[in-house]
């Protein structure tokens, strides 16, 4: 096997890998702010995620439970966040941003308290996190020419929640088009009077909505603290929650865009990590603090290039209130 | 009939002015009341804990004076995030602005060893106001022509900046032979008057804390904003703007350039926030000295109302909780100074985006 291959099949393993909490995450924002309300706490929801993961894997030593709890917190500050903007009509952006402020202190706080190891929660042990699972074949198929080493390199050896979140899209994109659900979905995002006429509850369809981006952000969080590190460390959302907000406006609300989306942040992150210390044509050595903020850089220029067109659900930051 | 009509409407208008006031203090009791939870959760006793954080806020001269200062930076960054709430614009980026603005103090402090110090002060706020716009620009500029949401681009700008300032100061502007990324320290000629020398010059004695003129400056910058907001044509289209874009269309506002001017105000007032830090306090640049000053500028600027009487007090509010959120912490370990973060978010989330749940009861029981 060419050093060629081996090099491009750790970069698409390294892209998949960095893809992965960011597709959850775009996918939960998919449901909120198709429904029309705009769900800037992601961060928030992840690092409460990761937090409550790791913390009761590390207790309870299994990592089912890890990422039940994960989700659990998870869908509880998607609940604060559609009480604040759907119940009592507030202002979406600001609720979301109070949420991220609030959980990055309070997974903070608890952290140091509860565990005594300075904000972040005991390393965890083989069976409290997911570990690489090996696909059925992988060695005997690996031989095959073409195909096989890519099956085995690349498809092989992730753990459950990387092929959750490729399982993820397509369902998401069935939920949101094919299904009653669905429609009523977008229907509420882009008008939600005429939803109410129909006589279906405009903010119940929100607060279901909100519920499933709780749900997927929780794994999306748990994959950050007991899928890809062994504990949670604080804020270490680092700023993914954002991003998957950009791809999920890049992909123009739409799940399989915002696939590539996450893709191409994943993948513009992975190669960061191997330009560190590597010679440039042009520039010569970036510095490694000038590389890390490539995806960020790489996020302003999407949204300045190719967005100023983006539709958005008509209804998105608008709270509905039905007696006007 | 139109007595009557004069005395209800005097009645309502009262009642919104008590409201205003009300408001604000009952939304403060029931985050406290929320962060009271989190004490209790981490098995601390709650009221001992809201008595140090007070008394370490104010229980002297001193703990006053650091409380001041922390205030100082907080009422340019609620001030950054006012103006730019005015205009309908949600700037995230205070931290990055403020961060940069820093940049800029810290290379005119080094270079400017000789000058006066008037002429350095002078100097340093242009350049702090400058460079905190200049950073705003760039996500004003993509708002306003390219449609990209100025919410995601100003967060992104506070990463990139963060990436920007370590590398600079890693690599770049580290004192020579020293470990820990920062600059040298700056002349002294170039460094910001603290208040108690002020004080000890005209024959006072007050406490040694940080408190510096800066806070003056901050004082003025608050009465400039209001000037600026409701006494100038400007002000007036920038809230015109805020208020209703299509009716500010109509009215020949032009919003690209509205959105610009707004956003950069708000950079500056942001890059005003590092007079404080960098060349009243620390005398030298470090890394992350914005201390997320421009995040507890959202709480203040809602807590505020998002007008400069406002901004003032609660910047003070927040001044105390940071000053006393630090004495609180060495005084119950277990309490780290996150707990102040805590605080912030439940207020914002309180203020800002349950605004109107807490309205209704208030105004009934002022009513009743």
């Amino acid at each position: 096997m060419s050093d060629a291959f081996l090099f491009a099949a750790l970069l698409t393993a390294a892209t998949a890998r960095g893809a992965t909490p960011l597709v959850l995450a775009a996918l939960g924002g998919l449901f909120a702010e198709r429904a029309g309300v705009v769900d800037i706490g992601l961060e928030g929801k992840m690092l409460a995620s990761a937090f409550a993961a790791a913390a009761s894997a590390a207790m309870t030593g299994s990592a089912w439970i890890g990422l039940g709890a994960g989700i659990v917190a998870a869908v509880m500050v998607s609940l604060l966040h559609a009480f604040a903007c759907v119940t009592h009509h507030g202002n979406q952006v600001v609720s979301g941003m109070a949420l991220n402020i609030t959980l990055s202190g309070l997974t903070a706080v608890l952290g140091y308290a509860w565990f005594h190891e300075g904000s972040q929660t005991p390393l965890l042990g083989p069976g409290a996190r997911f570990g690489p699972i090996e696909l059925p074949g992988a060695t005997a198929l690996g031989n095959v020419p073409a195909l096989g080493p890519i099956y085995r390199e690349i498809v092989n050896g992730h753990n459950v929640l990387v092929y959750i979140a490729a399982a993820a899209v397509p369902v998401v994109a069935w939920i949101v088009y094919r299904t009653r659900f669905g429609l009523r979905l977008r229907a509420v995002g882009e008008s939600p009077g005429a939803v109410d006429t129909a006589g279906i509850s405009v903010a119940a369809t929100r607060y279901r909505a909100l519920v499933l981006s709780g749900v997927l952000c929780g794994l999306s969080g748990a994959y950050l603290s007991i899928a890809h590190h062994a504990s949670f460390i604080r804020d270490m959302s680092a700023g993914k929650g954002y991003l998957a907000l950009a791809a999920l406006i890049f992909g123009q609300w739409r799940p399989v865009p915002t696939l590539g989306a996450c893709l191409l942040f994943a993948f513009a992150d992975a190669v960061q990590a191997r330009l560190q210390g590597t010679e440039l044509p042009l520039v010569g050595v970036m510095p490694v603090q000038l590389i890390q903020a490539l995806p960020y850089v790489l996020t302003v220029l999407l949204l300045a290039g190719f967005v100023g067109r983006a539709v958005a659900p008509a209804a998105i930051g608008v709270p509905y209130v039905k007696e006007r | 009939m139109a007595a009557a009509s004069r005395a209800f409407s005097w009645r309502l208008r009262a009642l919104r002015w008590v409201a205003q006031a009300v408001l604000p203090v009952a939304n403060l009791a029931l985050a406290l009341l929320l962060s009271g939870l989190v004490v209790l959760a981490v098995g601390e006793n709650p009221g001992r804990a809201l008595w140090l954080l007070a008394s370490g806020a104010f229980g002297s001269v001193e703990a006053i004076g650091y409380t001041l200062y922390y205030a100082t930076s907080f009422v340019f960054t609620g001030l950054a995030v006012a103006v730019a709430f005015h205009a309908g614009l949600f700037n995230i980026g205070a931290e990055g602005q403020a961060y940069l603005g820093g940049l800029g103090v810290a290379l005119l402090c080094l270079g400017a060893g000789g000058w006066p110090t008037t002429l350095v002060v002078a100097a340093a706020i242009v350049v702090a106001a400058v460079a905190g716009a200049a950073w705003a620009f760039v996500p004003a500029w993509l708002q306003a022509q390219r449609g990209s949401h100025v919410v995601i681009t100003t967060i992104m700008f506070n990463f990139i900046a963060a990436a920007l300032m370590t590398h600079l100061l890693v690599n770049v502007l580290i004192k020579p032979g020293q470990q820990s990324p920062e600059t040298r320290e700056f002349a002294p000629s170039t460094w910001l008057p603290q208040l108690h020398d002020v004080a000890r010059a005209l024959g006072w004695e007050i406490g040694h804390s940080p408190v510096n003129l800066s806070l003056v400056l901050a004082l003025a910058a608050g009465a400039l904003v209001w000037l600026y907001l409701w006494r100038t044509r400007w002000g007036y289209e920038l809230r015109a703007l805020g208020h209703n874009r299509t009716a500010a269309v109509y009215g020949h506002i032009r919003p690209a350039r509205t959105i610009i001017v707004a956003m950069s105000i708000s950079g500056a007032l942001a890059g005003l926030m590092s007079l404080n830090e960098v060349m009243g306090v620390q005398h030298r640049l470090l890394l992350n000295f914005t201390g997320g000053a421009g995040y507890v500028g959202i709480a203040v600027a809602l807590m505020g109302r998002n007008h400069p009487v406002g901004i003032v007090l609660a910047a003070v509010l927040f001044g105390a909780l940071y000053q006393g959120g630090s004495e609180l912490s060495f005084d119950m370990p277990t309490l780290t100074r996150d707990m102040v973060v805590v605080i912030q978010g439940l207020i914002i989330l309180v203020c800002g985006a349950l605004e109107h749940a807490l309205r209704s009861p208030v105004e009934a029981l002022l009513r009743s």
